[in-house]
This record gives C-alpha cells, structure tokens and sequence, in this order.
C-alpha cells in the first residue's frame, strides 16, 4: 500500500510541467495537434487524481491550451476545484484560468457565489484582490446582483488595494445588474475623494465610463471634476476627465465656456501628446456645442487647436499625423476656414506612404477643395487612383472624387465639359463599385445642366458604341461599368435629339452583346432603343426615304428578339411590348402610312430633377385609406398573374435608373405599355400637352428650363465637335489599354484640348458675358472664374403640398450606437432613493417579507419592467393604488412628485455655470423649464396645475429657513454667484453639502434671472437667514445637513462687506454647548476658525463650517462672535459682531420620499410611539401651508387628499417623521408622529412658526 | 475602457490575450485571425491605429512581439499606446530586459502583471512602482506556501 503510493508519487513527479508542455509543443511543431491530443489525455487523468498540486499543474497546463485555442470548457469543474483551494499559489491559478474561459454561459459559475463571497471577504488581502480581478472578467448577472453588496462593502476597506479594485469592479457589476447603480452610487462618488489617488482614479474610471454612456445624468457631478482636473497632475486621471467633460459638454454649453479656459492653459502648458490630444478634442466639442448655442468669439481657440493640430500632423510620427487629421476633420464640420489655412500639409498627406493616413487626408479634401482648385486636386487624386494598389483605397479615392465633384450640387464645379470627361476617365478604372456612382452623375449632371447635355450626349453615344471595349474585362470590372452603360443608354435616348449619328447608336445598341449585360441594364436599353427608334424614324418618313424606314424595321425586328429573353421580367416586358409596337408600325409602314409623329409623341416632354425625398413626401389625399380593399379581393387568382403582378408593381420604384431622381418622371415610361395600345390621337396628346403646360406654369414647384440656353448651345458646340474629332483621330490609339476608346475625350486629351484649342476660350468668354447679365451669385473668392454651365443646383421637385422638412428620419436615428447593457445603466442619480432600491443583502433574503422585496428576488419579468420605470421614479411611488390595473394607474391623479430632485441639480449647475461667465440666455433657461415639463408628461392635472402655480418655487421646495423671505433674498442673489464662483469646490469637497447629496437634500435657489422668467406672485423662498449685520459686514447662513454624517451638520455663512473698506483676518468663533461643537482644527481645539479669505469692498463670499451634534430632538442655539479688521486710511481696525447660530430641529431633517402604502403601514405599525399635535389659525390654503411646511420643513408630501394632506420627512438619524395637515375653516390642525416625543413636540413647534409666518 | 489585450509574435502565434468584454470563442478567434493578419501585413512606418467594426484598434511592436489593444471608438488612442508601453515597461521591470520566450514560458506571470496594471479594461495603478510591488508580494506568498508543501503534497514529507 505504502509502496503504492509512494510509487503514485514518483509517477508524478515526471508529470510534465507547464515547461515541458511549451517546450514540447515546441519540439513537435509538425505534429502539434497530435501531441496536445496526448497531453489532454494526461492533463484529464491528472485531473481525476486527488491532490491539490497535480490538479493546479494540469489546469495551468490547460490555460496555456486554451490561449492557444484549444477548448477547455469541459474543466470547468476542475477549475472550481482549483479555485477554491486554501493556497494562494493554487488559488491564484485557478483564477486566471477562470478569468481566461468562463463566460455569461459558464454553467457552473453558479456554484462560485459562497466561495466568491468567502474569497472577497478574506482576511487575506490577495485572496480578496484575486477574486476582485476574476469576478471583473466573468461576472455574470446572478453572481453581479449576489455579490453586489459584498464587493460595495469593500469600497470602505482599509487597504488602498482592494478598494481601488473594487471600485473597478463596480463598473462591470453595473453593467450586468443596472439596479444596483443607484444604491452604490453615493458611495461611489465618495471614491472620487478617496485619499489614495489610486483609488481616486480609478473612481473617475468607472464614473467617466458610466457617464459617457450617459451623460445627462452625471451633469451635476461636473464641479467636483472641475475641481479635480485644476487639481489633479495626474494625466491619465486628467485624460479620463477631460474625456468625461467631452460627454458633458454637448448638454450643457456653458460649461464649455468654462472649460475653454483652463482647457486651453493645459493645451499651452502640457508636454504629454495624449492629454493635448485629449484636451483638443474637448476643445472642438465645447466650439461645437457653443456654436450651436450662444454667440460668441471663439476664434482664438479655434485658432489655438487648429495650429496644434497642424505641429500633429506635421510632425514625423505617424501616430500623431494620423489623429492630427482625425481631429482637423472634426473642426471642419464647423469651422471650415480655420481648417482651409492648412490646405498645404493635408494635400501633402495624399501623399504619405501609409495608407490609412491617405483616406484621413481624404476626409478633410472637400474641406479644402474650392472652384479655383479643384481641377488640379482632382488631378492629383487621379494619378493617385492609377498608382493605388488595393481595391480598397482604390474604391474609396474614386468615390471620394466624385463625393468632392458633386458636394452641395456641384458647388465648386465650373466646367461641367471636364466633369463628365472625369467620369468618362473614371470608367476605364479597375474599380469595384464606383460604376454606379459614376452612372448617378452622369445622369444627374446632364439633367441638371442643359448646356452639357451636347457635349454629354456625344461621350455617352462614343461609349455605346464602344461598349464591347467596356465589357471586355473581368466579370466583376464588367458588372461595375456596366452601370454606366446604363446611363449612357439613358442619356441618349432621353436626349436624342443632339445624338449626332441615331443610326449608328442605335445599331450599337440593338447589336451589344445582350448576354454580357446584366437585366436591369438590357431593360433600359429596350426603352431607349424605342426612343431612339422614334427619332431615327421620323428623321427617314421627313425624307420619304423608305428604304430606311423598311431596313429600320427590319433591323428592330432582327435583333430586338434577343431582348425578349433577358433574365429582367420588365426587360422581357417592355422587349415584347416594343417588338409587338414594330409589327405594327411595319404594317402600316407597308402601306406606306407615316405615323413617325405619333411614335415620337410617346418621349416628348422635359425631365426634371425631382428631390430624393419626393417619393415619401407625396401627401396622402383627405379620404384615402390605403389599407381597405377597393374592391373584395377575388377569391382566387391565376397563378401566372399573380407571379408579374408584383414584379410590375414595384418596377418603378427599384429601378435603378432613377436612383438619382428617386422618384417616377412625370410623364414617363411606367404609363407607357398602356398607351401604346391605346394610341392616343393626336388631338388628344395636344389637349394632354396643352394641359401639362398648364400645369407646369401654375406649378411653384417645376424647375422651367432655359430655353434660350439650349437654343445657342449646340451651333456652337457643332463646330467644336469637329475640332474634337479631328484632335482626337490626330493622336494615335493606343491599342494596349483596351479602354482606350477612339473619340471618348479623355480628361488629359480634354485639358489638351483646352489649351490647344482657341475656338473653346473665345466661346467661353463669349458665354461669359451672357451668363454675366444673369448674375449668378458667387462666393467672393471664386468671383474671378468663369461660370461654364448654367446648372439647376436646386434640390429638385417636390410633389405639391409636400412640406419642405429635412427633419424626419434624421431625428429617430440620431440616437448613437449605445448598445443595449448602457441604456440599463440611463438612470436618474440625483433621485432620492426609493424604500426598495437596496442592494441584496445575502441575510434579509430570508426574511425580507415585510421590508418589501429586494429587487433580487423578483421575477425576470418585474425586474424587466422595473428597469425601464427606474427612471420615473415617481410614478412607482403610488403605491395605494398600484394594485390596480396599470391603466387606472395612468388615470389616477398621482401624488405630486417628490421635490422636483431633476430639477435641483440643474439649478445649482447653474449657479456653478453662470458663476464666472456671463448669464446663460434666457432661451436656454426657459428651453430647460419647458423641458422639464414634457419629461414628466405622466403626471397630471395636478402637478401640473402646481408647478404652473409655484414656478420655480416647487423647485426650490426643500431650503431651509424658519424666519427669512422676500427681501433678503433679493438683496443677497448677487452675492451669490460672487459666492458659489470661488467657493463651490470647497464646498463640494465637504461632507454635508446637500446639494450634492442623492437624497434629496436639496439646495440651490433660482438664478435672479430664472425669477424673471417666472412671474409670480408669491413671495420668493430662500434658506439663508440672516445672522447678524453691522456697519461692515452682513452675515447669512443655511443649515446644511447629510444622511451620510448622523453626528454634523455644516453651516454655510456668507460674509458679504456692506462697508466702505476691505476687511481682513476675519475669525469666527461660537461658544460650544454641550450639545454642539464645532470642529475646529485639531492643533487649536479652542480657538476661533479663521476664515480664508478677505473681503475687498461690495464683496461676499461663503464659507462652511461644521458642528459635531449630539442630541438632534430639541433646538440648539449657540453664541458666536466674528472678530475682523476693517482697513480704514488711518490702518487697521479690529472690530467684531455678535449672533446667534441658531439649528431647529427641522434643520436636522431631510426630505425622503416614501410610497403611501409603507407610509400607512408605518403609521399603524406601532412603531411610532410619540405623538404630538397642534392647532392654530390661518388664512393660508392647503396647498400654501403644505409647500410652507415642505420648502421649511424638508418635508416630502406622501398623499394629499380634499382638505389634508400627509408629510413625509426624516431626520438624518434616519428617524422617519410623519405629519398629518388638515386645513379647514381657517384654522390648521397637525399632527405629527415620530419616535421621539421631544424631537415630535419640537418639530410641530417649529411648523407652527413657519405656517404662522 | 480596453476591450481585450493581444500579444502575438512576428509569424502570427498567439502568446496572450486578455478580453476585457464578453465575447464568444469563436468571435475571440476570428477576431484574433483578422487582426493579426492585418497587423502584420502592414509596414514599419505605418501607423499604429486601426479602424476595425466599431473599435479602434491599436498596437505596437516590440522587438518580435506585437502588442495589441483595441478600443472604443472615442477613447484616445494615445494613451492606449501609452498603457501598452507601461505593460512592456512592467514586464521588462519584473523580468529583467523581457524577451518572447520570458512570455511564452512564464505566460501566467505576464497575465499577473497585467491583471494588476488594469482591470476591467481600466487601468487600476498607474505607479510601476506599485504595481511591482504587488506583485512581488504575491509572489512572496506563493514562496512561502511552496516549499513545505511540496514533499508533503508528494507523500515524502
């Protein structure tokens, strides 16, 4: 036995290490498969021994296997075996490989959570930190919402390590368990004030990750990061934060106005490219968003980011050229001219050797075209294209060509000759996908440009007639250009009437080699060989040449057959329709009869650009329901019907021919199969003409040709044409491009051209002055250049009664491409939080019955519906009604909401944002208050009825005070922006600031101007009262307490100098009781607090100081003195004032919010022992003394019902305080229940005072 | 935030891949496939960004080893290059001027150090020093478990 095993052990001990696999993988590179097939082998039988050893060295063994790809999924078990071993040096294994291969559907990760749990809170602080790291990799949703409380509890380690690890850790946990966002929030902000600065930027992580996502939440958090990045020497921090500000400032431009400052400071001063990358490219978010705001001058930073970019883009790194351009293509959205200074070193990267640079420079080029350059940079770009290997860039140089061509309707063209010569040149190009672009515009152009159509028509004929040459490459090339053999099909039938030779375009038509052609493109081609049939056939019954007309006929009669068996159901269509069109024209032929004239009627008439949008915008008729049945459908229908009957259908539409136009032509070929049968009589057609005329002029919409340009076009051209030929038969074909098409001006032989040819200039000018007379508007660069081509640049024709938006689709797609696991995570943060947002605790599961249950227990589909309403919190918290059907729940006037918590954080941003620079515009203000207004579109009559009522006082509901109002308010709103601009860090670095508290403490009161935007009639409310006043200084103050500290509460006092003279040295110092202390600096225990700052003349500022509280159940009060100097001209003179702090015991509460059901529960609970009550007279209403006793009082309404209504508040010991109000016949009653008798009697007390005031 | 972490050599073998977002095994390896051969076609002066889906993709090499990260579309490419070269900086701290074969035979350690530079795909300690010093605490641990154990784990103690 012994011998055994000792035996087993030595077997063992040859095992083969992780070593000897990777040397043996190594050694066997030719049999690599077969030899870990081996090792597998060994690696499971190892698995099945029992020790510990073995099994850590076969797992590790396996998680070199798996990084090589092989899978190991079927370890899964060992692993956890592994994992849950006592050392650390297995432990630690058995964790990496987890890390590496366990994913959401690892089944057996379920029966990690006790370890994990055990691992996490191990005394041993790599257990813990190993487990931190393994979870942030295979978190799934059950272990986030299990484990969730665990990993929150070690936010508050003593170890830097593990918080900093937990902390990250969070971010994923959010990700897969959304609801455990809001309860771990608070504590996560307090991170960002962690004193490790490791966990403090790990903290500003998982925050810039979170609010990227989404950023409207996180708006109120931007001071304490402004704080942090003035602060902070940190640049990766300082990257993270910058970026987050890049989130933020879209939402808010005038923190970006903020920002420009030190923003612009760091670019100046940093030595380190990421962070002045990072800082452009917020400074290019803030100009974006401000220039969609408020105006103003933002040159010099334009100019500043324009300038560096231009040093990135110059510099020899490739890395920065590259974001260099990136960056410069963001600013030309905007700012296009700041960008067009450095023409020069963009135009300079098209020719970089890397690839990925060129398309960057490509980006930025419509940016630096103009009507002076673009010739010579869509040169450049086309000695690129031959040079360019790889389709890729080849594709994408060729489309941005044509991109630059067309931008804003062929903006920067002049000669629209030597456009269609670029697209004729283009299509000789071995490209993948630009035919059909180049078809687009070759069609756009000569419909929008009349005086190209001579010039257009002949290239397009020369490229039919070529076709063979065209189709000649591979299949892919083939299909490509075939594309524009469709439009030059198109052009010439449409436009045949400047084809100069119909017989032979035709001809080369009828004989193209129709198999080689895809369906679509033979189906065009049918079309136009009718129209251009039509003409060639008129031209031979004007001779009277009848030879022609026959030899005609029989031509059409020959070849058109082919047509017939195209693969294109409309090709196949219209070949019959025309085929059968013939014959009978041949037999009247026979009888010599001339009906040219009514063939030709069939393609008379102008096209027209019609917009793009057209065909959607068609308004549907009064009375036109598109969905009834016209007549009842058939019971059945033949099978070979219903096979073309879509096809037919839906020709119109797909067909690609009018993708340019996107709409059917107005008298066009879909009409057309009918009509040919019909015939319509001549007499008819003019009536139809006469009439479409008509319609024509009465119509705004219709584009009216100019005839006058037409008419003198082609004599001109005619003669040009012939010095074309000649030029062109002049010059010897190059037989080895098999593109190379005699008589098809090239863009080279067309520049040629131009300047051998006199003919062309003098016609130019000669134009020039006629288009001069018209006085086309230029751009006044571009003045000096002579406009070639009249070209209809409008957007094209709209049906009637459309209206001319650009807004649709544009809007429901802006959303961007935030995946579905962020928009869980859209929650609101600033919301107080509501009695069942907790995080699971493993014990309260158990017995959690009565608490309501954690959002863990329920059902997939509750906490699916639960997610979604997270962000409306106050619709959940009706509970009384909540049994009910949802529909009722909609219609039941819902409690008025918890003290407007959205709105809260808003109006201190404001005070922060409007603290240095100018006012925001009242716009942007009343935009804010009108938006608050839909967000809540639920909440009915009443609310709403109250918010118009109390404007922005419901805002400012929760303020503290008992005795100050009107006045004194006024008087002090400007000192406080003087305040909040220097002050607002200190203050957000505090411990009790409520305005930066999620529970709804709240502060903040209206910018002055916001009180403008309102009118009312009630006096304004405000929590700072006066302390005490004197010749010299003024002193207000607020109480301000946090749920986060039981045992203090911060005073925030402003000095505001009322004298004549500087004060400085200011000391405060109050008399402690034995109740209240104030916290002093340690090093002086009895000393008075000095206060940091001076006080310059007509200056306030406001500093903060806290009091250690013991009992919070009865009024405290305390006698303080300020001891200053006065600066006179005859020196300093010491001078001090006496005051009395006073808290009451309403300063000691907080709002809370809570659902009437667990409010009536705790009332009839027993819990609440002490009950006091109170009643006196008033000549307020209810709905005065409730809004009284919520802004004062920080009272919450829970239910509000006829002449009473039910309060809500807590202490921030977390004692909950009820009070019931009742008003009638002029005399209020209260009634107050609370656990303690004192605090109750005190509390009711005190609201006596306020209702009384 | 990083979305996953890839080492790979010179001929295209894989030697660490660190996926910070859930990802299937088969997407893992033609993700892998598609960008190793991108990389490596591409030349020394090129540069160091890549546009790949919705990602940008960053990489460096060193030596024989290519270092590559990918991340979301507005993260900064910059400091993703500069957190690779504090992963090589770390490396050549722990093991000494670091070469392909440290990596391939001490693969666990190079996972180690990486899990304690980021996690989650966010860098965790920005101090080498710190970092280190983790690290080698760590490993002092493991020393301290191994030797006692070893005979007694192997029936010889």
């Amino acid at each position: 036995m012994a011998l055994r095993k000792v035996r087993n052990n030595i077997d063992r001990i040859f095992d083969k290490s992780l070593t000897d696999l990777i040397r043996g993988i190594r050694n066997n590179k030719d049999n690599e498969a077969k030899y870990i097939a081996a090792c597998i082998d060994e690696i499971k039988h190892e698995l099945r021994q029992d020790s510990t050893v073995v099994k850590t060295n076969a797992i590790e063994k396996l998680s070199y296997l798996q990084m090589m790809g092989y899978d190991i999924s079927w370890a899964s078990f060992n692993i956890i075996e592994v994992m849950a071993s006592t050392k650390y040096t297995e432990k630690r294994i058995g964790y990496l490989t987890a890390s590496q291969c366990f994913h959401d559907e690892t089944d057996v990760l379920m029966l990690t959570t006790n370890m994990m749990r055990k691992d996490l809170s191990s005394t041993n602080m790599y257990d813990a930190g190993v487990a931190l790291g393994g979870l942030a990799c295979f978190v799934t949703t059950d272990l986030a919402r299990d484990l969730a409380n665990d990993v929150v509890t070690l936010l508050s380690s003593s170890r830097p390590y593990i918080r900093k690890r937990a902390v990250l850790l969070l971010y994923k946990i959010f990700l897969k368990y959304p609801e455990s966002l809001r309860p771990t929030f608070p504590r996560l902000k307090e991170k960002l004030e962690d004193p490790d600065p490791g966990v403090q930027s790990a903290a500003v992580n998982v925050i810039c990750e979170l609010a990227r996502k989404n950023p409207k939440n996180y708006l109120s958090l931007a001071p304490v990061f402004f704080k942090l990045m003035t602060t902070s020497s940190n640049n990766w921090m300082l990257i993270k934060i910058i970026k987050l500000f890049g989130a933020l400032v879209p939402l808010e431009p005038r923190l970006g106005k903020k920002l420009l400052e030190p923003l612009t400071n760091l670019i100046n001063s940093t030595s380190a490219m990421s962070l002045l990358y990072e800082c452009i490219n917020t400074v290019i978010a803030v100009l974006i968003s401000v220039s969609a705001g408020t105006p103003g001058d933002h040159t010099a930073s334009i100019q500043l980011c324009v300038q560096k970019l231009g040093v990135l883009i110059e510099d020899s790194d490739q890395n920065l050229k590259y974001l260099g351009l990136l960056a410069m293509g963001k600013i030309l959205q905007t700012h296009p001219k700041a960008v067009q200074a450095h023409k020069d070193i963009v135009l300079a990267c098209l020719d970089d050797k890397d690839e990925s640079i060129r398309i960057r420079a490509l980006d930025l080029l419509y940016g630096m075209v103009s009507k002076k350059n673009i010739m010579e940079i869509v040169r450049k770009l086309m000695s690129h294209v031959d040079g360019a290997e790889g389709s890729n860039y080849r594709d994408e140089l060729l489309s941005r060509i044509i991109q630059i061509c067309s931008h804003n309707n062929y903006q920067y063209i002049t000669n629209f000759e030597w456009y269609v010569s670029v697209l004729v040149e283009l299509t000789k190009v071995e490209g993948t996908k630009h035919g059909a672009m180049i078809a687009e515009q070759v069609q756009d152009v000569t419909v929008r440009v009349q005086s190209i159509r001579h010039f257009a028509v002949s290239q397009m004929a020369l490229l039919i007639e070529n076709a063979h040459l065209l189709l000649a490459g591979s299949a892919q090339h083939r299909s490509n250009v075939s594309e524009v053999l469709l439009a030059a099909a198109w052009i010439c039938g449409e436009y045949s009437e400047h084809v100069q030779n119909v017989q032979s375009v035709l001809e080369s038509m009828l004989k193209a080699k129709v198999s080689m052609m895809p369906g679509h493109i033979q189906s065009t081609f049918v079309q136009n060989i009718a129209k251009l049939y039509a003409v060639q056939l008129s031209q031979s019954e004007q001779e009277d040449d009848w030879d022609a007309v026959e030899s005609l006929d029989n031509l059409m009669l020959s070849k058109l057959p082919q047509f017939e068996q195209t693969d294109n159901l409309e090709g196949q269509e219209r070949a019959c329709t025309l085929l059968e069109m013939v014959r009978e024209i041949e037999k009247l032929h026979a009888q010599r009869e001339k009906i040219a004239a009514d063939v030709t009627a069939l393609f008379e008439g102008e096209l027209n650009p019609v917009a793009a949008k057209a065909q959607r915008k068609v308004p549907l008729p009064p009375g036109l329901d598109l969905d009834t049945w016209i007549n009842e459908p058939p019971v059945e229908s033949s099978s070979s019907e219903s096979e073309e009957e879509p096809e037919r259908k839906n020709g119109p539409t797909v067909r690609s021919e009018f993708a340019g136009f996107g709409a059917p032509r107005p008298f066009g070929e879909e009409a057309e199969p009918k009509k040919k049968y019909e015939q319509p009589s001549p007499e008819e057609m003019k009536k139809m003409r006469a009439q479409r005329q008509a319609d024509i002029e009465s119509n705004p919409y219709y584009m009216k040709g100019d005839a006058k340009a037409t008419a003198k076009r082609p004599t001109k051209l005619a003669s040009r044409k012939d010095s074309d030929e000649k030029a062109v038969e002049a010059t010897p074909l190059d037989l080895q491009s098999p593109l190379e098409i005699p008589g098809v001006v090239g863009l080279n032989k067309y520049m040629e051209q131009q300047e051998s040819t006199l003919s062309w200039k003098k016609a130019k000018k000669e134009k020039r002055k006629k288009k001069g007379k018209k006085g086309r508007v230029s751009s006044s660069d571009d003045e000096d250049l002579p406009v070639v081509h009249q070209v209809n640049r409008a957007d094209g024709e709209m049906p009637e009664g459309a209206k001319s938006t650009d807004d649709e689709e544009e809007g429901t797609k802006k959303k961007n491409g935030t995946g579905d696991p962020y928009k869980a995570l859209d929650m609101d943060l600033d919301q107080p939080l509501r009695e069942d947002e907790r995080l699971p605790v493993a014990q309260h599961r158990v017995a959690s019955l009565d608490l309501g249950q954690p959002a863990g227990l329920k059902s997939k589909a509750d906490k699916k519906t639960k997610k979604s309403k997270t962000p409306k919190a106050p619709k959940e918290e009706k509970p009384k009604k909540s049994k009910k059907s949802a529909k009722e729940v909609v219609d039941e006037p819902p409690p008025p909401p918890p003290p407007a918590p959205t709105a809260e954080p808003q109006d201190d941003m404001d005070f922060w944002l409007n603290a240095s620079s100018a006012p925001a515009p009242p716009a942007a203000a009343e935009e804010k208050v009108s938006k608050k207004k839909s967000r809540s579109p639920e909440k009915e009559k009443k609310p709403k009825k109250s918010e118009k009522h109390h404007g922005k006082e419901s805002k400012r509901k929760q303020r503290h005070s008992s005795t100050r109002s009107g006045e004194e308010f006024a008087e002090n709103a400007p000192h406080h922006l003087a305040v909040h601009d220097k002050n607002e860090y200190e203050v957000a670095s505090g411990v009790c600031t409520p305005s930066k508290q999620t529970n709804g403490a709240v502060e903040g009161s209206a910018t002055p101007k916001k009180e403008v935007s309102t009118p009312t009639n009630l006096p304004p409310m405000t929590s700072y009262h006066l302390l005490a006043e004197n010749a010299f200084v003024r002193m207000t103050y607020e109480t301000r307490v946090s749920t986060a500290d039981a045992n203090q509460v911060a005073s925030a006092v402003i000095f505001a100098n009322v004298g004549a003279n500087e004060i400085r040295q200011i000391e405060f110092n109050v008399l402690d009781s034995l109740n209240t202390k104030m916290l002093r600096d340690p090093a002086a225990p009895q000393g008075a607090l000095k206060v940091p700052f001076n006080l310059p003349q007509g200056v306030s500022n406001e500093h903060v100081f806290r009091f250690a509280v013991e009992a919070i159940n009865v009024p405290q009060k305390l006698r303080g003195t300020l001891t200053f100097l006065v600066e006179t001209e005859n020196g300093s003179v010491p001078e001090k004032i006496d005051f009395h702090l006073k808290f009451p015991c309403v300063s000691f509460t907080v709002p809370a919010t809570i659902g009437s059901d667990a409010f009536s529960e705790l009332i009839s609970s027993g819990e609440l022992e002490a009950s006091s009550s109170l009643q006196f007279a008033t000549t307020d209403s209810l709905n005065d003394v409730v809004r009284n006793l919520c802004f004062h009082g920080h009272f919450t309404v829970v239910d509000q019902q006829g002449t009473s209504a039910s309060l809500y508040s807590q202490t921030i010991r977390a004692e909950p305080v009820c009070v019931l109000v009742k008003v009638q016949d002029g005399r209020v009653s209260l009634n107050g229940k609370c656990a303690d008798q004192q605090l109750i009697s005190s509390v009711l007390d005190e609201l006596r005072q306020l209702t009384a005031n | 935030m990083l979305q996953f972490m890839l080492l790979f050599s010179r001929q295209g073998k894989l030697r660490l891949q660190k996926w910070y977002t859930a990802y299937q095994d088969k997407m893992k390896k033609k993700i892998t496939r598609e960008l190793v051969t991108t990389i490596l076609t591409r030349k020394p002066k090129m540069c160091a960004f890549l546009e790949y889906k919705e990602l940008k993709v960053v990489y460096k090499r060193y030596a024989s080893l290519y270092f590559c990260c990918a991340v979301e579309e507005t993260d900064n490419e910059l400091m993703c290059l500069e957190v690779i070269h504090r992963y090589v900086e770390l490396l050549d701290k722990y093991f000494g001027s670091v070469c392909e074969l440290d990596i391939i035979f001490n693969f666990e350690k190079a996972y180690f150090i990486l899990d304690e530079f980021l996690l989650a795909g966010e860098i965790q300690e920005t101090s080498k020093k710190q970092v280190l010093k983790a690290i080698a605490a760590q490993d002092l641990l493991q020393e301290e478990e191994t030797p006692q154990g070893f005979f007694e784990d192997h029936g010889l103690g």
